[in-house]
């Protein structure tokens, strides 16, 4: 069982993939993250947090006609795939997620500890 | 050329794929492809457009088909970053493009459909039936 996981995945790593073009904005309490993803059905897209690395994977869904001839790709491949490495003071366990028309917004925040405090400075 | 998706890859074509991304010499538009990135396919019945061109509305996308060409046009805006933020990557494509396609001489250029899924454009442009090639008997 555990082999069979363990090969499946290998072999999603070996084929070729898109990599999703992303913006990244950081601000006092966390990162977002936007990923394009078109052509990824929801049901199709997969993120999951891997010790310190942030896996995005996606499935393309083009339903074309079955009859019908390519005669010109941009898009040929079937599948995005992207690996970021967390830095220790974002907490992969409180990642959210939103996507929309092929845009997937991921918030990352940060660790209690490493929210900002604003220490007053005290007249004297 | 073909989706690799949905077709066994090979060695060649992955060669060819290698070959395409280093000759491609620095267009005066720049270095970059076209955006949206698009496929075209034809049936016997219609000329099939897909545009990738996510983060739209519907309403954002201005298609026409006038002369035999398709135009695909619109906007993308930018994101906003809060006030106070860092952008760390800025890969997306923002501001205003337009993209052309030229179709073939049978199109019913009053039965063209578009529709948005998943951050995906589909144009769909009818072709006229094609003259069914009919058999004369010898008498």
């Amino acid at each position: 069982m555990n082999e069979k996981v363990i090969k499946r995945e290998n072999a999603s790593e070996e084929s070729a993939a898109m990599r999703p073009a992303v913006n990244v904005v950081e601000d006092a309490t966390g990162i977002t993250l936007y990923a394009d993803l078109p052509g990824v059905p929801k049901e199709k897209l997969s993120i999951h947090v891997e010790g310190d690395n942030l896996i995005l994977e996606g499935e393309l869904e083009i339903n074309s006609p079955p009859n019908m001839e390519a005669i010109h790709a941009e898009v040929d491949l079937s599948r995005y795939r992207r690996v970021f490495t967390l830095s220790r003071e974002l907490d992969g366990d409180k990642v959210s997620a939103g996507f929309r028309h092929g845009v997937l917004e991921l918030r990352i925040p940060k660790a209690e500890h490493a929210q900002p405090r604003r220490i007053v400075v005290q007249a004297t | 050329m073909h989706y690799r998706g949905i077709f066994p890859r090979d060695l060649f074509s992955e060669l060819e794929r290698l070959q395409r991304e280093l000759d491609r010499s620095p267009s005066i538009r720049g270095a970059a492809p076209g955006y949206p990135a698009m496929n075209v396919g034809t049936t016997p019945k219609s000329v099939e457009v897909y545009a990738f061109a996510p983060g739209m509305t519907p309403e954002e996308f201005d298609v026409q088909v006038e002369n035999g060409v398709l135009t695909i046009s619109g906007e993308r805006k930018n994101i906003v970053p809060p006030e106070g933020a860092t952008i760390h990557i800025g890969e997306h494509f923002s501001g205003r493009f337009r993209r052309v396609v030229s179709l073939p001489d049978d199109i019913e250029p009053n039965s063209t459909t578009a529709s948005y899924h998943d951050g995906v454009l589909h144009v769909c442009v009818a072709r006229r039936e094609a003259a069914q090639s009919r058999r004369i008997s010898v008498q």
